[in-house]
C-alpha cells in the first residue's frame, strides 16, 4: 500500500489486523506538554486549554498517530476527594489514601462525573481537541481500571491485604469503582474520545497471580468493558501480559499494552489475530539513549511485531518520562517513518 | 540440617498466601530445628526462590509481599532467639525517597527482618532529610527504594552528599529493574533486583568488611 493514510485510518487498519501504509505509533506524552508551553507541570494541568495546545504542539513536532487526553493517574483519586501532589520533574503522585481503614469502603460512593471539576477539565480538553482534528486523528481517553484504582485509593500493601483477607469489602470497592469507571469512560467517549485506554497494571501477572485475577480483576473487566460504549485497549503499565492474553481477549478489549520484560515476538505470536499490541519501547532507558539506540530499538520492535498489522509502536508504560530529551523522541519518530513502511523491509 | 523436603511445602504455603498454615508449620519447627537453621536454611532460601520466581515472571508481586510479611511474622514472633543473630551488624536503615508508594520498601524491610537482620525504617523522606538522618545515625548501609524515575535520579544527589561518609548505598525499585545501568548512573554501590537480593548484598558487604 503506497497511499498515505490519515492517522485514524492507519490505526483502525492495524486494529483490524491488516497492514496499513506504515506502523502507527503513539508517543504517549502527557507532562511533556508543559515543556512545550514553558509551564510548570502543575500550571500545565490547571487549564484544559493548556492540554489542548500541548497535545497539538507535540503531535505537530513528532508526527505521531494519536492525541492523548491523559492528565495524570491521581486525577481519579482527586475525583474521589483525594490529594494530588505535583513535582517539578515527574508525573503527579496521589497523596494520603482516601480509604484509611477497610471499613471506610462501606461509605464510599462514586463521584458524579458531571459535578467533578477535575474530570470536567479533561472532558473540555477532549471536546476542544475533537473540534480541532475531527476524525483524522484518534483521541485516546484514559481510565484507571476499577481493579487497579484501589492502589491509589488505599495504598498498595493495604489493597493486597484486602484482596486476601476481606473479599466482601473488596467486592464492594470494585462495584463502586466499576460504576465510576463506566460513567467516566462513556463521558470521555461522548466528548469525542475515539477509544479508551483501560489502565490495569494490577491485572498483570507481574503484580497479581492469575488465579486471583480471574476471581477479581478479570470479572470486573468483563463487566466494565461490556458497558463502555467504544473500543478499549488494556494497558499493563510495564507489567507482563503473556500469561493472560486469552483472558484479556475474553474481556472484550481490542489491544494490550505490553512490557519490555517480554519478547515482542512471543507476545505477537500469542496475540496474533486476537489482540493488537501496543508497546514496548523502554521509557526508563530512553532518558540516556543515543539517537542510534532509539533507531535500533524502533527497528527491532517493528521487525518483531509489525508484520500483518495488529501493532502500534509505543513505550511500555503508557507515559514517557519527563527526562527523555526531544532529540530522542524525534529519532523515534524518524525511525518509524523510515523503517515502519509496509511492506516491511526487514522483518 | 533442614530436610530439603520441608522447603517445597513451605514455599507452596507462602505462594498461596496462607498465613495461618505458614504459622502452624513454623510452630512445628520449634521442636525440630534451631532458629538459625529455620532462618538460614528455610526462610531465606524460600524467599530467594520466590524472588527469583518474580524476576522470571512466574510469581506475582502480591505473593512476594504476602510471603515477606508472613516470614517477618514467623521470625519476629516465633523465633525470637534470632534477634541476637546480628548484634554485630553495622547500623543500617531503609528509606523511600520522595515517592508515595511504599510497597517495595515494605517488602524489603520485611524480608530483612525475616532473615534475622535488624534495621531502621525511615519511611518516606526527601533527599535533604535522608542525608541528614544517615549522617546523624552514623549508618554504614542505607537501602533506598524508589518507584518513579525522577526519585531514582534524585539518588545521585544523596550519593554526592554522602561521599566521604563511608556509607554503602544499596538501591532498588522499578526504575532500576528497567534500566540495569541506572544504579551506577546515580552513584549507588549496589542494586537489588528483588527483595531477597538485599540479603545477599548486605551479607556480601559484611563479608567484605570482616
Amino acid at each position: 500500500m503506497t497511499t498515505a493514510m490519515t492517522s485514524m485510518q492507519r490505526v483502525l487498519t492495524t486494529l483490524g489486523h491488516q497492514e496499513p501504509d506504515r506502523v502507527p505509533f503513539f508517543l504517549l506524552l502527557s507532562i511533556h506538554g508543559a515543556k512545550e508551553l514553558g509551564l510548570s507541570i502543575e500550571d500545565y494541568f490547571s487549564k484544559a486549554e493548556n492540554i489542548v495546545q500541548g497535545q497539538l504542539r507535540l503531535r505537530a513536532k513528532y508526527n505521531d498517530d494519536c492525541l492523548y487526553t491523559f492528565f495524570h493517574a491521581p486525577l481519579e483519586v482527586e475525583a474521589f476527594g483525594g490529594e494530588v501532589i505535583f513535582s517539578a520533574d515527574g508525573p503527579p503522585n496521589s497523596g494520603r489514601p482516601i480509604i484509611t481503614t477497610p471499613t471506610d469502603i462501606h461509605d464510599l460512593t462514586a463521584p458524579k462525573v458531571e459535578k467533578t471539576r477535575c474530570l470536567q477539565k479533561v472532558l473540555q480538553a477532549t471536546r476542544q481537541l475533537k473540534a480541532e482534528v475531527d476524525d483524522e486523528v484518534p483521541i485516546i481517553g484514559v481510565v484507571m481500571s476499577p481493579f487497579s484504582l484501589p492502589v491509589m485509593q488505599m495504598g498498595f500493601a493495604s489493597y493486597i491485604d484486602l484482596q486476601y483477607e476481606q473479599p466482601d469489602l473488596l467486592e464492594k470497592l470494585l462495584q463502586v469503582n466499576m460504576q465510576f469507571c463506566i460513567d467516566w469512560a462513556n463521558a470521555q467517549l461522548s466528548a469525542g474520545a475515539t477509544a479508551i485506554c483501560y489502565f490495569d497494571p494490577l491485572a498483570s501477572p507481574t503484580i497479581t497471580p492469575r488465579e486471583m485475577y480471574l476471581k477479581t480483576g478479570f470479572m470486573t473487566a468483563c463487566q466494565t468493558l461490556a458497558k463502555i460504549n467504544g473500543p478499549t485497549a488494556t494497558h499493563m503499565a510495564s507489567g507482563r501480559c503473556l500469561a493472560i492474553v486469552d483472558d484479556l481477549v475474553s474481556t472484550g478489549t481490542a489491544a494490550v499494552g505490553t512490557s519490555v520484560l517480554e519478547d515482542l515476538t512471543e507476545v505477537k505470536s500469542a496475540c496474533a489475530g486476537k489482540l493488537s499490541i501496543l508497546g514496548n519501547l523502554n521509557g526508563v532507558e530512553m532518558q540516556h539513549w543515543s539517537e542510534e539506540q532509539a533507531e535500533l530499538a524502533v527497528k527491532e520492535a517493528i521487525s518483531k511485531a509489525g508484520k500483518g498489522g495488529g501493532f502500534i509502536l509505543s513505550d511500555n508504560h503508557g507515559e514517557i518520562p519527563w527526562q527523555v530529551p526531544d532529540n530522542i523522541l524525534l529519532a523515534i519518530s524518524t525511525a518509524v517513518h523510515q523503517w515502519g513502511r509496509y511492506p516491511l523491509r526487514h522483518s | 540440617m533442614v530436610p530439603q523436603q520441608q522447603k517445597a511445602p513451605f514455599k507452596d504455603i507462602l505462594l498461596a498466601c496462607d498465613r495461618l498454615a505458614a504459622l502452624n508449620l513454623a510452630k512445628q519447627w520449634q521442636d525440630t530445628m534451631t532458629p538459625t537453621a529455620a532462618i538460614d536454611q528455610l526462610i531465606v532460601p524460600v524467599l530467594e526462590d520466590i524472588g527469583q520466581g518474580w524476576e522470571q515472571g512466574s510469581v506475582a508481586l502480591s505473593q512476594v509481599y504476602m510471603a515477606s510479611r508472613i516470614c517477618e511474622e514467623i521470625t519476629t514472633q516465633l523465633l525470637p532467639a534470632l534477634s541476637r543473630k546480628n548484634t554485630k551488624q553495622p547500623a543500617m536503615a531503609i528509606a523511600l525517597l520522595n515517592d508515595y508508594h511504599s510497597l517495595g520498601k515494605t517488602i524489603v524491610y520485611s524480608t530483612l527482618l525475616a532473615s534475622g537482620h535488624t534495621l531502621k525504617d525511615y519511611g518516606r523522606m526527601s533527599t535533604a532529610e535522608l542525608v541528614q538522618r544517615v549522617i546523624a545515625d552514623k549508618l554504614k548501609i542505607i537501602l533506598i527504594s524508589t518507584l518513579m524515575l525522577p526519585s531514582a535520579l534524585h539518588i545521585a544527589e544523596v550519593s554526592k552528599q554522602l561521599k566521604g561518609h563511608d556509607v554503602h548505598i544499596i538501591v532498588g525499585g522499578a526504575p532500576f529493574r528497567f534500566d540495569p545501568t541506572l544504579w551506577q548512573q546515580v552513584g549507588a554501590h549496589a542494586m537489588g533486583r528483588t527483595a531477597s537480593d538485599a540479603i545477599t548484598l548486605i551479607n556480601e558487604f559484611l563479608g567484605a568488611k570482616s
